[in-house]
């Protein structure tokens, strides 16, 4: 497109009586904008003003409109203008509202943003989305219990045809082994009732829309969302489908009552786990294992693993609630007693009823305090050891028949030990790798991608091997595109949870399938048409590109070539910072563009010039709360928005440092544990290639001290001012960049 | 295709934002009807989710741009659904639409507010502070727009706004309105209220002065809230040092709330790291029953402080709190069920723990409800295509509340199929 440039500068909220607007306008001439479409006005986003612009676009052939006034955070339902590359020029909150009016440092500023603006206008493109090929709208789902019948169940009713695997030879999960259940939805008194869950896997198996592989297993995932092959292997053969996008519904195991010996489990018959009891309690009578008389005083033993740094660090949210369901078993004779040993009482929210109705039932005793050990009474029973009870320091409780309410672990945390394993022997070498691998038992595989990044979705720190997101806000939040964990496989929860979850899980994977059939990315720029276009023909395989993508989206061929997946790409850029080449672009954003931005700015010898490259969604908002707040930021510091830091590429600094740039700012998300990037590691990624940017500052001869990277949250901008001017200052005592006068 | 694939969203905090973006996102239209001048919600008045410590504002700006984005999506503020007839795939909905006083030509500029010779009391902060009549709900508010609360304006003012806004903003004569919406389901998505510490009688009924709510607690803490984020207490500005959190204040109580809140105890730990924080001398007393930090949030969240040697965990339930009429510190008496007897402490400060109240008791949304035994939404109950989510049926963290309402879009894909 034959690009026409008009300038739009608003005089209002107080932009006119800060800065001449007149010298302005002329100072926005340049060989892009003609002088004739350089235009003002006293309120541009007023119907008048916005007519100004409609009429040049219409009369004039303006295609590329450049609006200098507010933050485009605001005032964007007014300047949208179809077809045209709309490029917004903040001089509202970052010019006006953050300096004095009507000084030399507020006008070159103000004139330094409307060329910065120009240029992106001018590098940038409207999108033309890349939509691939044959893409399939099936959704896998793997594993065959409640979570995943449920997404299978709701995802078929929306309209989708469903895949669904289960390993077992039959549907139901743990349900199946369930003697009764707390109701899910439905409950009004705090009763128990039979799972039904026959009724569920009926549903299941007579839908037209889902087909069901048993005793079945994902043997091999390739691809991308809208375009994987699925390779299943079932009794029946081996089988490969076209699917869209996958929900991981896999469940979860009891933890390993074994490592539970202090507290009886193996050297006493009558200590079992929560789980055996069902199948004791399914049988009728809660008979004991070791002689088959009917228990009478049963004591349930919470947190057996949970809760503990050496078990499970996590508390199992469940296993409260499952003990106040078996103690009614226990009940259902008279005459027999249950004691639940607890630390603390979990029933949150109308799980409380439960609790409150064992309180009110003599025939259930409710202690609290920390199970020490499990004892041999010596006639037939058995002492439970327990501290810190309310009764005194210690106390015994003798029961005939001892239940460990024991916990969930995720089948995601055996492949994600297993992979993290791997990684952290081939760090040390690779006899470490092979030793490990020869001596590490591999567990099963969920998902089998085949990926450069690994076949599983990737651990979380401090998830414990949950398939969580990270982000409180955004709950489907995966990093492996199109692939959707549900259930207590993402963390630990009850029936109704997991139901809910999977409905999510499943309407997150039918999104993932529409978002890519118009070559659209899924969250969080669920809106971006762009992608990133490298031309190969320059790449020298470096491989920097396919290591860094948070999201493992670039895959590689023989010669390290990478292969973009851009079905898998969620629009970061963090392959355009990482790329030494600079060939990463996307139609509305590359290095070049900010480059040239950068290089366009004038430097006075006299003066300083800092660019403060920012993450548009927090620190820019940050920003303009500065601005709202009336706040100074000193006038030398030129602000950047970036989608993400991790596009941040170092050949930016090289050439704004010969250009006589005197520092760089990175603003950019918390990293590391609970980090906040929305991107994963974008700020993470910057601030490790911004450690390596010495080697061009000793090369230049130029100071260290010249470039810092801050973390900081949207909600900081009462320190903003401060930590940029602290760095202003840092950088003034250093002196001016001597490349300046050259 | 069926041509209503419209969804009607009652509710425009994170529940029901999530719900309409979302399922806008999957190419239904949405519409949010939000009753106060600014979406956000609840979460809108924290300063920092538990367990992340992260600011909230950070995932509204995502999800505002998200709304920003999708011309599927229209949001209602000042709005309320009045009616709901029809049936799944096909309701008809009449929602008010009340005043501004500021229309769309509002730039945010002020002017307004610094004219403006009347004050209100600033709700978004529970009263503790007051805003002009002409005002911004807070400073990151979407959509940047300022509000008039009439109610406010004193009777003989002489209307100096009008004279201030250069931009033709305030419309004075602005009329409720009432409009009509065609939609294929509707999602239930008002969230909650805290609990009314004034029905607390054996927890001072709201009277005295140092002692707060939890959501008070968020408002002092944040940045944006009555003291910039300074924590001090409300009598006299001091600083906070000596400090206890009341848990279960109305929650799992037979002559409040029958059911757990989910929430207050993360709240009172960070609450507890807060004032930790500010203050690395200050000391921490949380009066609890159980402490109830489920999955994950047990090694994230409550390991992080339960062993710090100035914050003191105590089974008790407390008895009483009364004033000290002359320092204006609080005392507090407790039955320790561990160490037996009565604990009798004097605080500088106290935050009540309280609980989550279901919104739709105190405001309509234009369909029958009923309710379970303990005073939740009876989801089962609702007439078919119309979900409740979130806190409505059992209360719920955000990240619980998030996940329902992504899984409800599911739902409402569905209802219009259905239709």
């Amino acid at each position: 497109m034959e690009k026409k440039l008009g300038v739009y500068i608003c005089k209002g909220c107080g932009i006119g009586e800060s800065v001449d607007i007149e010298k302005l306008a002329k100072s926005a001439k340049s060989g892009m904008v003609k002088e004739e479409n350089i235009k003002t006005h006293d309120i541009l986003c007023s119907s008048d003003g916005l007519q100004l612009i409609n009429s040049d676009i219409k009369k004039n052939g303006i295609n590329t409109v450049i609006v200098a006034a507010c933050s485009p955070r605001v005032k964007y339902e007014e300047f949208d203008f179809p077809g045209c590359i709309t490029e917004r020029v903040n001089i509202r909150e970052f010019v006006v509202w953050m300096q004095p009016p009507n000084t030399d440092d507020t006008q070159s500023l103000a004139e330094d943003y409307i060329g910065m603006g120009a240029i992106r206008a001018q590098k940038g493109d409207l999108p033309e989305p890349s939509i691939l090929e044959n893409l399939s709208k099936d959704i896998l789902v793997i594993g065959g219990g409640i979570t995943g019948m449920t997404a299978a169940l709701d995802a078929a009713k929306a309209g989708y045809k469903v895949v669904l695997v289960e390993k077992e030879p039959e549907l139901g999960g743990f349900a199946n082994k369930l003697y009764k259940k707390i109701p899910t939805r439905d409950y009004k008194e705090p009763l128990i009732v039979d799972t039904d869950i026959g009724k569920v896997v009926q549903e299941v198996e007579s839908n037209p829309n889902i087909k069901v592989y048993k005793s079945a297993k994902v043997e091999k995932t390739v691809g991308q969302p809208g375009l994987y092959d699925v390779t299943i292997a079932s009794g029946s053969g081996t089988d490969t489908v076209k699917i869209g996008a996958i929900v991981v519904a896999t469940g979860w195991i009891p933890y390993d009552a074994s490592k539970l010996g202090h507290l009886g489990y193996g050297k006493y018959k009558d200590v079992v786990t929560n789980i055996e009891f069902e199948q004791i309690a399914k049988k009728g009578t809660i008979a004991r294992p070791s002689d088959g008389k009917e228990a009478k005083k049963v004591a349930f033993i919470q947190c057996a693993g949970q809760r503990d740094p050496n078990h499970l660090t996590y508390c199992s949210s469940l296993c409260c609630v499952t003990s106040l369901k078996q103690a009614k078993y226990v009940r259902q004779n008279k005459d027999a007693l249950a004691m639940i040993l607890y630390k603390d009482m979990r029933t949150p929210g109308r799980l409380e009823a439960f609790y409150k109705e064992a309180q009110n039932d003599p025939g259930i005793m409710l202690t609290k305090g920390e199970v020490t050990g499990v004892s041999d009474a010596g006639n037939g029973n058995f002492y439970v050891m327990m501290e810190k009870s309310l009764l005194g320091e210690k106390i015994k409780v003798e029961a005939d028949m001892v239940v460990l309410a024991t916990g969930m672990v995720p089948t995601t945390r055996g492949p994600q030990e297993y992979l993290d394993g791997i990684t952290l022997a081939a760090a040390k070498g690779d006899e470490a790798k092979k030793t490990y691998l020869e001596s590490t038992p591999k567990p099963d595989f969920i998902l089998n991608l085949d990926y450069r990044q690994g076949p599983e979705l990737p651990s979380l720190e401090g998830a414990a091997g949950f398939a969580d997101s990270n982000f409180v806000c955004f709950q489907y939040e995966t990093r492996r595109t199109g692939v959707y964990a549900a259930g207590p496989v993402r963390q630990p929860m009850n029936m109704t949870e997991a139901q809910e979850d999977a409905a999510g899980a499943a309407f997150k994977a039918i999104q993932c399938i529409d978002h890519v059939a118009k070559g659209m990315a899924v969250h969080p720029r669920a809106w971006d048409l762009t992608f990133p276009d490298p031309q190969l023909i320059r790449c020298t395989a470096c491989k920097r590109c396919t290591e860094e993508c948070p999201f493992g989206a670039i895959e590689e061929d023989a010669k390290g070539i990478p292969t973009y997946m851009l079905n898998r790409c969620r629009r970061c850029g963090t392959c355009m910072g990482a790329c030494p080449e600079r060939i990463v672009s996307f139609k509305d954003y590359s290095v070049d563009m900010i480059g040239s931005i950068i290089k366009s700015i004038d430097v006075p010898e006299e003066e300083f010039r800092i660019i403060c490259l920012v993450c548009e969604n927090d620190a820019y908002p940050a920003l303009d709360t500065v601005g709202l707040n009336r706040k100074a930021i000193d006038p030398s510091v030129r602000f950047i928005p970036m989608r993400c830091l991790g596009g941040l590429n170092l050949v930016w600094l090289a050439d704004g440092f010969s250009k006589g740039i005197d520092g760089f700012l990175l603003l950019g998300c918390k990293f590391g544990e609970n980090y906040q990037c929305h991107f994963i590691k974008g700020s993470e990624l910057a601030n490790t290639r911004f450690s390596k940017v010495g080697e061009t500052l000793d090369r230049l001869q130029l100071e260290a001290d010249r470039v810092n990277m801050m973390q900081v949250a949207i909600s900081e901008y009462d320190k903003l001012p401060d930590m940029i001017n602290a760095f202003v200052e840092k950088v003034k005592e250093i002196g001016h960049n001597p490349f300046k006068e050259m | 295709m069926a041509e209503n694939r419209r969804v009607l969203v009652i509710g425009g905090g994170m529940s029901g934002l999530t719900a309409a973006i979302e399922a806008a996102e999957a190419g239904l239209d949405a519409y949010i009807v939000e009753k106060s001048p600014y979406l956000g919600g609840r979460v809108a008045q924290i300063s920092k989710y538990f367990w992340k410590l992260c600011p909230p504002n950070c995932g509204l700006e995502i999800q505002f741009k998200r709304i920003k984005n999708n011309p599927r999506i229209k949001y209602y503020t000042l709005a309320e659904v009045e009616d709901i007839k029809g049936e799944e795939g096909n309701f008809d909905v009449t929602v008010k639409l009340n005043p501004r006083f500021v229309n769309d030509r509002c730039v945010g500029c002020d002017a307004c507010a610094q004219a403006c010779p009347s004050f209100r009391d600033n709700e978004f902060n529970f009263g503790m502070d007051k805003t002009k009549a002409a005002y911004l709900p807070f400073e990151q508010a979407f959509p940047f727009k300022y509000v008039i609360d009439d109610k406010s304006c004193s009777k003989d003012c002489m209307k100096p706004c009008l004279d201030a806004c250069k931009y033709d903003a305030i419309d004075l004569g602005m009329k409720p309105e009432t409009i009509s919406l065609k939609v294929g389901a509707v999602v239930l998505a008002t969230g909650w209220n805290p609990y009314d510490m004034n029905k607390l009688d054996i927890l001072g009924s709201g009277k005295i002065k140092n002692v707060i709510t939890n959501m008070m607690m968020e408002r002092i803490a944040s940045v944006d809230g009555p003291t910039r984020g300074k924590i001090v207490r409300p009598s006299d500005g001091k600083e906070v040092k000596n400090i206890a959190f009341v848990q279960c204040a109305g929650s799992r109580d037979e002559n409040h709330l029958h059911y757990c809140s989910y929430v207050c105890c993360l709240a009172s730990l960070k609450h507890a790291m807060y004032i930790r924080e500010q203050y690395p001398d200050s000391k921490v007393q949380i009066f609890y029953i159980d402490i109830r930090t489920p999955g994950l949030y047990e090694p994230r969240f409550y390991w992080k402080i339960k062993d710090d040697p100035n914050v003191t965990f105590t089974k008790g339930k407390v008895a009483g709190i009364t004033e000290n009429p002359a320092t204006k510190d609080v005392i507090v008496e407790v039955e320790d069920v561990y160490g037996g007897g009565k604990i009798k402490a004097s605080f500088d400060m106290v935050v009540l723990a309280t609980g989550m109240d279901v919104s739709t008791k105190s405001s309509k949304v234009g369909t029958a409800i009923s309710y379970t035994p303990d005073g939740l939404i009876d989801d089962a109950a609702l007439k078919n295509g119309i979900y409740a989510v979130g806190t409505l049926k059992s209360p719920a963290d955000v990240a619980r509340s998030v996940q329902d309402a992504t899984g409800v879009a599911i739902k409402c894909i569905q209802s219009v199929n259905r239709r």
